[in-house]
């Protein structure tokens, strides 16, 4: 077998193809967060659990309406998106006027009823989801077997990412986002419908959190707390990268996967608080973020 | 930047016009004097901890406009370092709870200093992220035997002189302790820091401009909260005899974050209340596990919703005074 550095090549790729695994999911959870942050100036806590909701949606299309992966992958973002438009009606929206932080609090709040909801309801151990028909299996890549699905889900966020970033820097739509990000009052001066943009955002923000689900799915179990954990790392992400740019934190997410799977090869011990660590020279060299712009 | 200030009232500085604190405070100690007397005092000993946690937690959010969502860090390294102290070197009560005082302390400096980088939403965040980082180094480091925890740390001899095992001794060792932490906080909010801290909330450019430092207050308030959460862990860690995973976790993070909000942000006495209401809660609900987190969940959504002042806040605003 061929090694580098003295880590099995093996080893080392397979690590390498985890870190853009979950690279891909902190891309795609970093990325809403950046969205919905820029229009509503509100930090979505419940993001990890909206991301567990779109796992546990796509488990229940398949176990109720029999629905499989394919299907969830459309209806369960939808889903859950439309919860979040709920989420945003009902509570977010009286919170705008007031100081950043009560938002914060609020989705907070939420994420510790959905979780706990889940949890009474399904425990902490995970449930299995299976991994579609036409993704199982891998192919033989001389130096290491790449699995199908895994190669899926990189190539997938990676398609959703820049999707998003065309859709948000390059169309008119796009531009009318970007607008009301910099001046709400004077966007909706020109006839715009703010409040109905931002609620669409908020929801389409959760939607990807959803879709990042159902993503993990089949490859970490389905669990109640699933998402707890990642939010706080996506933090972490979100810090670094700074949240003025699409494409930033959509490169930071990938760029911090690898690096963590890195570390799983060269020193295991760090690899739980890699990230933090890079955040806090981060803050110490360029306190704005890699892409984010001095207040 | 100002959290509380649409909440609380502008704070009462003549003496004069304090005397209801007084009265309050009083009060205060009057009950939690005679209370031990009537209630189980283990879990009065967790309140007065939670208390002074959520007290220490205040002077930031409160009175300079920080949310540091990663406070579980200093309670959780404090109550380690107290329980090895006392277990493995051998220390007396009053220097392991003056080791893990100072663990928080130096905490609270190196992650402050960091954190301060950053404004708003952001400080939350890498608060919460660095906090994180210590639950990981908490989990893997074999000092705190990971998921077990530090167990029967002796309670000890205070000064050679107390025997803290008696339960009402370690009670009224505890009160002592709660009241110094809760004395020190308002004589720093109401001293010409605590003015400058205030105004450093309600308008930091304009402070800046006025030629304070602002982020060497934000540090020396961040790292005065950091050694306070410390002291209750640590002395926490000695009434129950054990540091675990659960007070590193951001859940407890949360739970400080919860009673000051239920308590009142800004307020003087609205964490103690909301430390109390809260372990209470827990107490009660305890037999239904998941569902206490539904509850904390809740109260969050209400109090962010419609009850933005607290109760104490709330029923400060009803007698038109400060509390």
């Amino acid at each position: 077998m061929s090694s580098l550095l003295g880590i099995p090549a093996q080893a080392l790729f397979g690590q390498l193809l985890i870190g853009l695994i979950n690279g891909s999911f902190y891309a795609l959870l970093s990325l809403g967060l950046a969205v919905i942050f820029g229009l509503l100036n509100i930090i979505n806590f419940a993001h990890g659990a909206q991301y567990m909701m779109g796992a546990f949606a796509a488990y229940f299309l398949l176990h109720w309406a029999g629905l499989g992966y394919w299907w969830a992958l459309l209806v369960a973002p939808v889903v859950v998106g439309l919860s979040g438009i709920v989420i945003e009606r009902a509570m977010l929206r009286w919170l705008y006027r007031l100081d950043h932080l009560y938002g914060l609090l609020l989705t907070f709040g939420l994420a510790l009823i959905i979780q706990g909801l889940f949890r009474n309801q399904y425990g902490s151990s995970g449930l299995p989801y299976a991994i579609p028909a036409q993704l199982t299996g891998g192919r033989d890549l001389g130096f290491m077997v790449l699995p199908n699905y895994r190669a899926w889900v990189v190539v997938f966020s990676l398609g959703v990412c820049l999707g998003t970033w065309y859709v948000i820097e390059r169309t008119m739509l796009g531009s009318y986002l970007r607008a009301a990000t910099e001046n709400p009052a004077l966007v909706q001066a020109f006839g715009i419908n703010v409040p109905r943009m931002v609620t669409l955002t908020y929801g389409f923000g959760v939607g990807l959190a959803a879709l990042a689900g159902v993503l993990a799915a089949p490859i970490y179990q389905v669990n109640p707390l699933m998402g707890a954990d990642l939010i706080i790392v996506v933090f972490a992400v979100v810090v670094i990268g700074g949240m003025g740019s699409i494409m930033g934190s959509v490169v930071t997410g990938f760029a911090l996967g690898v690096i963590e799977g890195l570390t799983k090869v060269f020193y295991p011990e760090a690899s739980n608080t890699v990230i933090f660590v890079i955040m806090a020279l981060v803050l110490l060299w360029k306190p704005a973020g890699l892409f984010g712009r001095a207040q | 930047m100002a959290v509380a200030s649409e909440s609380v009232e502008p704070a009462a500085t003549t003496p004069l016009a304090m005397g209801h604190q007084y009265v309050a405070f009083a009060l205060m100690v009057a009950l939690l004097a005679a209370l031990p007397f009537f209630v189980y005092p283990v879990f009065l000993m967790k309140a007065l901890c939670f208390a002074l946690f959520a007290c220490a937690f205040n002077l930031l959010i409160g009175y300079v406009g920080l949310l540091s969502f990663g406070h579980a860090a200093y309670l959780g390294s404090a109550g380690y370092l107290a329980a090895h102290a006392a277990k493995v070197w051998g220390f007396p009560p009053e220097l392991a709870i003056l080791t893990g005082t100072a663990t928080a302390a130096v905490l609270g400096l190196v992650i402050g200093a960091l954190a301060i980088r950053r404004q708003g939403i952001y400080f939350a965040m890498i608060t919460l992220a660095l906090a994180q980082m210590i639950y990981f180094f908490s989990l893997q480091a074999p000092f705190t035997h990971g998921e077990d925890g530090i167990q029967a740390v002796p309670r000890g001899t205070l000064l050679g002189l107390l025997d803290l095992r008696p339960t009402t001794t370690m009670y009224f060792v505890v009160l002592a302790i709660f009241l110094g932490g809760f004395l020190l906080i308002y004589r720093t909010i109401h001293s010409p820091f605590g003015q400058v801290l205030k105004a450093i909330r309600e308008n930091e450019p304009r402070a800046v401009s006025l030629g304070y430092r602002a982020d060497q207050y934000k540090l020396i308030a961040f790292v005065l909260s950091a050694t306070l959460s410390g002291l209750a862990g640590a002395t926490k860690a000695l009434v129950f005899q054990l540091a675990s995973l659960t007070d590193v976790h951001w859940t407890m993070s949360g739970e400080v974050v919860l009673m000051t909000l239920l308590g009142g942000l800004g307020t003087v006495f609205g964490p103690v209340v909301g430390a109390f209401i809260v372990i209470a809660l827990e107490n009660y609900l305890a037999q239904l596990g998941a569902w206490v987190t539904v509850v904390q969940g809740l109260i969050f959504v209400v109090c962010v919703l419609t009850f933005r002042r607290g109760v104490i806040g709330e029923l400060g605003h009803l007698l038109k005074k400060p509390l």
